[in-house]
């Protein structure tokens, strides 16, 4: 390995091999796959209606511009509905990473902490 | 409502008073928070001590530039629906950040981009690589903003041409805009580090975010809330009627009877679409804010705070933009400035005097001044750090010292590296400031989706990367992004390029190069990688655990 200990070289306590065996740890396969379960299908959902918004605003004009009530017209409407997401996501984020992730992590972290004294 | 005859020389006094008063709390931060920076962690990440509500205000002090501040709100209140688009991209963005990037980055890395893209590669190509992605970013960035600041500073002031005050033209005005920028962001890194800079994000967050709120809600009032009548007026002041609220205005504009053009203008805006929404998470100078946090979770939970900060900016951009439109008027602004980034200005000043009378105005405006200058120098500070820490971290000692070089001599570098790079951005800025270089900005993040995130996704996820891969990776997608722009109409062949109409060596039809440039970065990661045999399962292992565990992660450091 070309890496210095300056680098990035992990606390004395730990070594990069006691960290490296858990990743095969049926433990930390499963908190991957709950992990990107969550993240890869909802950022891929939002980025997908992200582009569908710019693709109508490209090529859907007379779509977008149907007025809903007042002046208030669908472009405008689907353009805070990218807001709505993006708030939405993040709340739901959060809260699966509280409910879900955090616990998992932070007991295989400690796992390795503890177990890597050699 | 013209700035410039409105403008008294005690108005303006006014608003140098505000600035300076800006000015002096932030130095006096500067220097607080420079007292408690030893380390090499303390210049680069500021301690690692800083909580995710703070981290999340600095993030937004970073993010939320002046071209944000003034620019969206003058893009929307000149061509109105369009201007939208530039937000709701800068927003979405985010995502990325949040579900992918930080706090694998924070969990893994150390102090720059690059710490995370070399983990598993051989040092010294990646971390060159690496930090020549990272300098070609925010300078371009940089240069944007400090190409502007010179302009803006004299529109803030309202010195028109042929105009003086206290003995400066406009010409000399703009300069003298540029060097004080320049003297300040290079004073708040270099003696101040990150943790100074981050206290100094945080405070001109406050300051712009807030009244911004203030003026958005004074904007409301005059509607009573009622956000379909502030529409139906900007639509009808503006002439364009129905289609002012429409797409189309601004971007992938139709050209009646030139069906390739509209073409091209359509697959522009789609092109910028796209740089927009997977540049941020690509943007150094955004990254290095995570390494500020103790852990990975924090840094994850400053991403939360950010992402409801500049939601909110935003939001409010809109209601000033159309506020503008409909309050200002298209004529006004244009008179003003043909860009529109005198709207929001312009319309503080409305609003005021709709309040209070001519002091109402001046006031008003004073403060809306100083929010875009506090916007101009926590972003220009946040691009300087960025630069320095790669210098200093990734090309001093990294490559140049093999990472033997101590804290000390690294932070000292960094500190002459900032003075440095300070100095080139103001010589440059000063000779290109009648250039027209807003494309800078689109080509920052440009550079940033195409170079950087596939790169730092793959290093975080794809355990076949390698050095090959990597290299390939940044190289293709940075000189792919930029020889577009240098090809395509921004830069010549047609009269609003950076070279005039006078040279045409334009062929690509594009001025957003990320639709070609971005799938272009990511085959070449995918090619290379597959070319090179050097594989190292093992140490990919230890930094996926790592990522998502934060074992054996960089702690905050204890004073």
């Amino acid at each position: 390995m070309t890496t210095t200990p300056e680098d990035h070289g992990p606390p004395a306590e730990v070594s990069d091999a006691d960290i490296a065996a858990m990743h095969d740890d049926p433990r930390f396969v499963e908190l991957k796959r709950t992990l990107f379960r969550f993240t890869v299908p909802v950022l891929l959902a939002a980025l997908a209606w992200y582009l569908v918004y710019v693709l109508l605003s490209a090529y859907a004009r007379d779509f977008m511009g149907i007025v809903l009530f007042g002046n208030i017209n669908l472009g405008l409407v689907l353009g805070l509905s990218q807001f709505v997401v993006t708030f939405w996501v993040t709340w739901a984020y959060s809260r699966f990473t509280a409910r879900k992730f955090d616990r998992q992590s932070a007991e295989l972290r400690d796992d390795i902490m503890n177990g890597g004294t050699r | 409502m013209n700035l410039a005859q409105e403008m008294s020389d005690s108005n303006r006094i006014l608003t140098i008073a505000l600035f300076m008063v800006m000015v002096l709390v932030t130095i006096l931060i500067t220097i607080q928070g420079g007292r408690k920076t030893r380390t090499a962690t303390d210049f680069h990440s500021g301690g690692r001590g800083f909580s995710a509500v703070q981290n999340g205000f600095a993030v937004a002090g970073d993010y939320v530039s002046a071209a944000s501040f003034l620019g969206i709100a003058g893009t929307i209140a000149l061509y109105g629906y369009d201007g939208f688009l530039y937000s709701i991209g800068f927003l979405v963005a985010w995502l990325v950040a949040l579900l992918l990037v930080a706090e694998s980055l924070r969990n893994s890395g150390r102090f720059t981009v690059a710490d995370a893209l070399s983990y598993r590669m051989k040092q010294r190509p990646v971390r060159t690589a690496a930090s020549i992605a990272t300098l070609s970013i925010s300078i371009f960035y940089l240069l944007a903003q400090m190409v502007g600041t010179g302009a803006l500073v004299t529109l803030l002031l309202g010195i028109k041409e042929g105009e003086t005050f206290l003995g400066m033209d406009s010409g000399a005005a703009k300069v003298v805009g540029i060097v004080v920028t320049g003297l300040l962001m290079v004073a708040y890194v270099a003696f101040g580090g990150m943790k100074g800079t981050t206290w100094v994000q945080i405070f001109q967050a406050c300051v712009k975010i807030g009244l911004a709120f203030v003026l958005a809600i004074l904007v409301l009032v005059e509607y009573n809330f009622n956000l379909s009548d502030l529409l139906g007026d900007a639509a009808s002041v503006s002439g364009q009627g129905a289609a002012f609220l429409e797409p189309g205005l601004r971007y992938g504009t139709e050209v009646p009877g030139d069906a390739l053009q509209t073409l091209w203008n359509k697959l522009d805006l789609i092109s910028l679409g796209l740089a927009l929404v997977l540049g941020t998470a690509g943007l150094p100078h955004v990254l290095i804010r995570f390494y500020t946090t103790p852990d990975g979770k924090t840094a994850r939970r400053s991403v939360n705070w950010a992402i409801g900060l500049i939601g909110m900016f935003y939001l409010l951009t809109l209601v000033l933009g159309f506020g503008a439109a409909a309050m200002v008027g298209r004529e006004a602004i244009i008179a003003e400035n043909p860009a529109g980034n005198s709207a929001a200005p312009q319309l503080s000043q409305v609003i005021g005097e709709n309040i209070a009378g001519s002091t109402g105005g001046a006031i008003m405006l004073a403060l809306i001044a100083s929010a875009a200058f506090a916007a101009i120098l926590s972003v220009v500070a946040g691009l300087i750090i960025a630069c320095s820490s790669s210098l200093a971290h990734d090309l001093y000692n990294g490559v140049f010292k093999h990472g033997k070089a101590s804290g000390h001599q690294e932070v000292v570098f960094a500190k002459f590296a900032a003075v440095g790079v300070g100095a080139i951005a103001v010589v440059i800025a000063v000779f290109a400031q009648d250039l027209n270089v807003a494309f800078l900005v689109a080509l920052a993040f440009a550079v940033a989706a195409s170079a950087n995130l596939p790169t730092l996704l793959f290093s975080l996820f794809w355990k076949r990367f390698n050095t090959a891969g990597a290299v390939a990776g940044i190289y293709g997608g940075l000189i792919s992004a930029i020889s577009l722009v240098i090809f395509s109409p921004t830069f010549s062949g047609t009269e609003t390029s950076l070279l005039g109409e006078g040279v045409d060596i334009a062929w690509f039809p594009l001025s957003n190069p990320g639709l070609v440039s971005i799938p272009f970065g990511l085959v070449c990661a995918v090619v290379g990688t597959l070319m090179s045999k050097e594989s190292n399962p093992d140490r990919f292992a230890s930094m996926q655990v790592r990522a998502l565990t934060g074992a054996g992660a960089e702690r905050a450091s204890v004073h």
